[in-house]
């Protein structure tokens, strides 16, 4: 074997670690740097993540690239390096404290299963901010938080990990010999890592607990927790499989381009209400208007007001054309109001009450409408969509209101159709326009 | 004419297409979910990486740290998630790290109508973190205008290494319209300076205040370091107050520097008006109704249109006062923006407010009537 290029990665320019005497992360910082030598890996393509904590003052003994961000919240930021230059190796560096605040980051970097390796130096209580007690401080234990003994249950993060789904899971004492080999394993690893290590913390912990390297051993025992290599099993790399995925997915959707063909003649920004249930292809038919009043010069917007749930409730969508640009897009004074549902009714009851007389109100026969003072005009809607199609009662009734209204071309509203919704569709629209201009009677036609 | 019809979220995802996006993380939330979903289409194919977090704060942490590896990130939420990017935004003023944040503002406080439009979420943009570091924020009025500010918000994020906010709104983030984005000069891209490969590098590295630093990626040629806390040039914690003093004036100086140069605004003033209205957002498009018909009637109106609220445009905003006897500042919030224009008004202008936040728009009349201009 040839001799290493890399003797090691930490540095000791700023001398020595920063750490209590006796505390275990000092020995846990050498595993790591005796773990990184025999990787040999580039230093540049290392990053060594570190949370808050006491074992977050670890990144500048290292040589590697060193990320030192919020507390809790480390492996989101392994995953995005990771995600962003997945030839990195991303060794993240946590303290129990970060497995509580960062509890959800923890469960999801084990489902999702990015190429990360996180340790826990796990000493069963914050060091840093004076020995409070943390999620994995065992039952009955002495803290600054516990005065009387800890009250709430340890949790045991390498089932809780191997629950969500980790692949490669961990735990050990840190004062084991074979923990640089099992860091090397954990970082070979392709898939989330994790390392639970166990460690004195000679400030706060031990003091308060009567505590050594002896009962460190014994609490193995009293826990009840699993120690050595828990969980070694295969899954995709969700990178890996991302960009797999990925190379199936490159079509993009392109943007449908409206080509004025028609004209219009249209003199001043006009609103068009269209209220209806969930499920009637509202917003679909008041989008195929719009297009079409595009396709005839116009300027339109469109905004679409509906239930969080789908196919229950209304649907009312508000449209507005224009010959010019089009600024305030609400709709005060509707030009035409088009009702043909209960739910479209009832969310625009008060609305209706207040129309001007301006406004062309087109509604469904069947239905009681309040009293209002536009000019009503009652229709079969609901039996025509009965004979054409259940989800073209839109359509048939927007075609109407462009009968009776010549807004723009009818043409328009047909090569919309045909044009821009799927060809099945497309054939049970043509015949609601049919269906829907029949319903206005006109000497002239 | 080359005309889509697009609502403002799809925009978004366009402009971040068009101006080399190469991370997208985001969670869903109404308004913005869609930027989500448009995201998660259009990326992949681009050769980005596009993903659903757990949660907000995951959506900001893999964007930083992607960032950081090199990539163009975007992320978009709305109010109640930007109170959960809060800290990780002071995380990246700090890490001077480039990212566009999206916030299609809807009404609030908390949950409030999550469904419904408003622009309340103006000053706390501005002070969005501890620590209270100046933020750039860019409004627009239409989904044209989102097409092309996400493009000059990267290019901002990129150029200055600073987080950049977008603001749209319900209404314009949901609205779908007619919009020829093929017609909208965008500017070209902007790609961060680099440190080069040969040089010994310091991650935050500047002689003077206002410099911006050379940056090299994580991955990239020199080994590197990020971190939360004070930190000096080298991107080591430290505790001297001068070190730490020179970051925050750092901070402040590189983005103050460039006031005046990334000032967007639309300007329509008319000679001899003694009455000025500063909008800015979907209000803007009511003022514009508003303004023509005030003119129809003979009366004098100028209109300033802010697309950079901050760092505020205080020349722009200074020289429209001149001559102005009266202010009238549209929003859709209780008067967030007009604290700004009272600090700039000398005190015989008067600076009148109009203000709802019941969800609905503000129409050119309330504007008229509430502005007493009827």
């Amino acid at each position: 074997m040839s001799a290493p290029i890399y003797k090691s990665y930490m540095t000791d320019a700023l001398g020595p670690l920063p750490f209590c005497p006796g505390c275990g992360h000092e020995r846990l910082l050498k595993d790591l740097d005796r773990a990184l030598v025999k990787l040999q890996t580039d230093p540049a393509k290392v990053v060594i993540v570190t949370d808050i904590g006491c074992i977050g003052l670890a990144d500048r003994y290292f040589v590697a690239n060193a990320f030192h961000g919020l507390h809790g919240r480390s492996l989101t930021y392994a995953t995005g390096l990771k995600l962003a230059r997945p030839e990195l190796t991303v060794i993240v560096l946590m303290g129990d404290g970060g497995c509580g605040i960062g509890g959800t980051h923890l469960l999801n970097a084990a489902r999702r299963n990015v190429d990360i390796t996180l340790i826990v130096a796990n000493n069963f209580n914050y060091g840093m901010t004076g020995g409070q007690h943390s999620v994995t401080t065992p039952g009955g234990a002495f803290t600054a938080t516990t005065p009387a003994g800890n009250i709430e249950a340890a949790m045991d993060i390498c089932a809780t990990v191997a629950g969500a789904g980790a692949t490669w899971v961990y735990r050990g004492i840190g004062y084991e010999n074979d923990l640089p080999d099992r860091i090397v394993e954990g970082v070979r690893h392709p898939g989330f890592a994790l390392l639970d290590v166990w460690e004195l913390c000679t400030a706060y912990y031990m003091p308060r607990n009567q505590y050594n390297k002896k009962e460190l051993y014994n609490l193995v025992e009293k826990s009840g927790f699993e120690t050595g290599l828990l969980v070694n099993k295969t899954r995709p790399e969700f990178g890996a499989e991302y960009r797999k995925q990925s190379s199936h997915l490159a079509a993009v959707r392109q943007l449908d381009i409206l080509e004025q063909g028609f004209d219009h003649a249209l003199e001043r920004q006009t609103g068009i209400v269209i209220a209806g249930s969930a499920g009637q292809k509202i917003r679909s038919a008041a989008g195929i208007f719009s297009m079409a009043g595009m396709l005839s010069g116009l300027h339109a917007t469109q905004k679409d007001d509906y239930p969080i749930t789908v196919m229950t409730g209304h649907s009312v969508s508000e449209v507005n054309l224009s010959p010019t640009r089009i600024e305030y897009s609400a709709i005060d004074s509707p030009d035409y109001f088009l009702v043909f549902s209960e739910d479209g009714l009832k969310k625009t009851h008060t609305w209706i009450g207040k129309l001007p007389t301006t406004c062309l109100l087109m509604v469904d026969e069947e239905l009681a409408l309040p009293d209002t003072n536009a000019h009503l005009v009652k229709l079969p809607f609901g039996q025509a969509a009965k004979d054409v199609g259940r989800l073209s009662i839109g359509i048939i009734a927007l075609a109407a209101m462009l009968k009776q209204s010549e807004l723009f071309p009818l043409a328009a509203l047909r090569t919309s159709i045909t044009r821009y919704q799927p060809s099945a569709v497309a054939e049970i629209n043509c015949k609601a326009m049919d269906r829907g201009m029949a319903l206005i009677s006109r000497t002239d036609d | 004419m080359a005309q889509v019809f697009i609502d403002g979220n799809e925009a978004i995802a366009r402009g971040a297409i068009k101006a080399g996006c190469g991370f997208f993380a985001g969670y869903p939330i109404t308004p913005a979910s869609t930027i989500l979903q448009y995201m998660l289409e259009l990326l992949p194919a681009n050769g980005g990486v596009a993903l659903q977090a757990e949660d907000e704060i995951a959506s900001m942490g893999f964007c930083i740290g992607a960032a950081m590896a090199g990539r163009k990130a975007m992320t978009a939420t709305s109010g109640p998630g930007i109170s959960l990017y809060s800290e990780n935004i002071g995380l990246a003023i700090v890490g001077e790290t480039p990212l566009v944040i999206v916030n299609v503002q809807r009404q609030g406080p908390a949950t409030g109508s999550a469904t419904k439009g408003a622009e309340g979420d103006i000053q706390f943009s501005r002070w969005v973190t501890s620590g209270g570091m100046p933020m750039i924020a860019l409004s627009p009025a239409s989904a044209g205008e989102a097409y092309e500010l996400t493009v000059r918000a990267f290019n901002l994020a990129e150029q200055l290494r600073v987080p950049v906010f977008l603001l749209t709104s319900k209404e314009i983030g949901l609205t779908r319209e007619s919009v020829d984005l093929d017609a909208i000069e965008l500017p070209a891209n902007v790609e961060r300076c680099r440190a080069p490969e040969t040089a010994d590098y310091q991650p935050h590295d500047f002689e003077l205040p206002a410099q911006v630093p050379l940056i090299s990626d994580f991955g990239g040629p020199h080994v590197t370091q990020y971190t939360t806390s004070t930190h000096n040039k080298e991107g080591y914690l430290t505790s001297d107050p001068e070190v730490i003093q020179e970051m925050i004036d750092h901070y402040i100086a590189k983005i103050e520097a460039v006031t005046d140069a990334i000032a967007l605004y639309r300007q329509d003033m008319e000679q001899g008006a003694k009455v000025l209205i500063i909008s800015y957002g979907v209000v803007s498009r009511s003022v514009n109704v508003a303004v023509s018909e005030l003119r129809q009637r003979g009366i004098k109106v100028s209109s300033l249109v802010l697309q950079t609220l901050f760092p505020v445009p205080e020349t722009i905003i200074k020289s429209a006062l001149t001559g102005v006897r009266k202010v009238l500042v549209p929003e859709m919030n209780m008067g967030q923006y007009r604290l700004e224009i009272e600090r700039l008004a000398a005190s015989e202008i008067e600076v009148v407010g109009v203000n709802k936040m019941d969800t609905t728009l503000i129409s050119p009349a309330e504007i008229i009537a509430k502005g007493g201009l009827a």
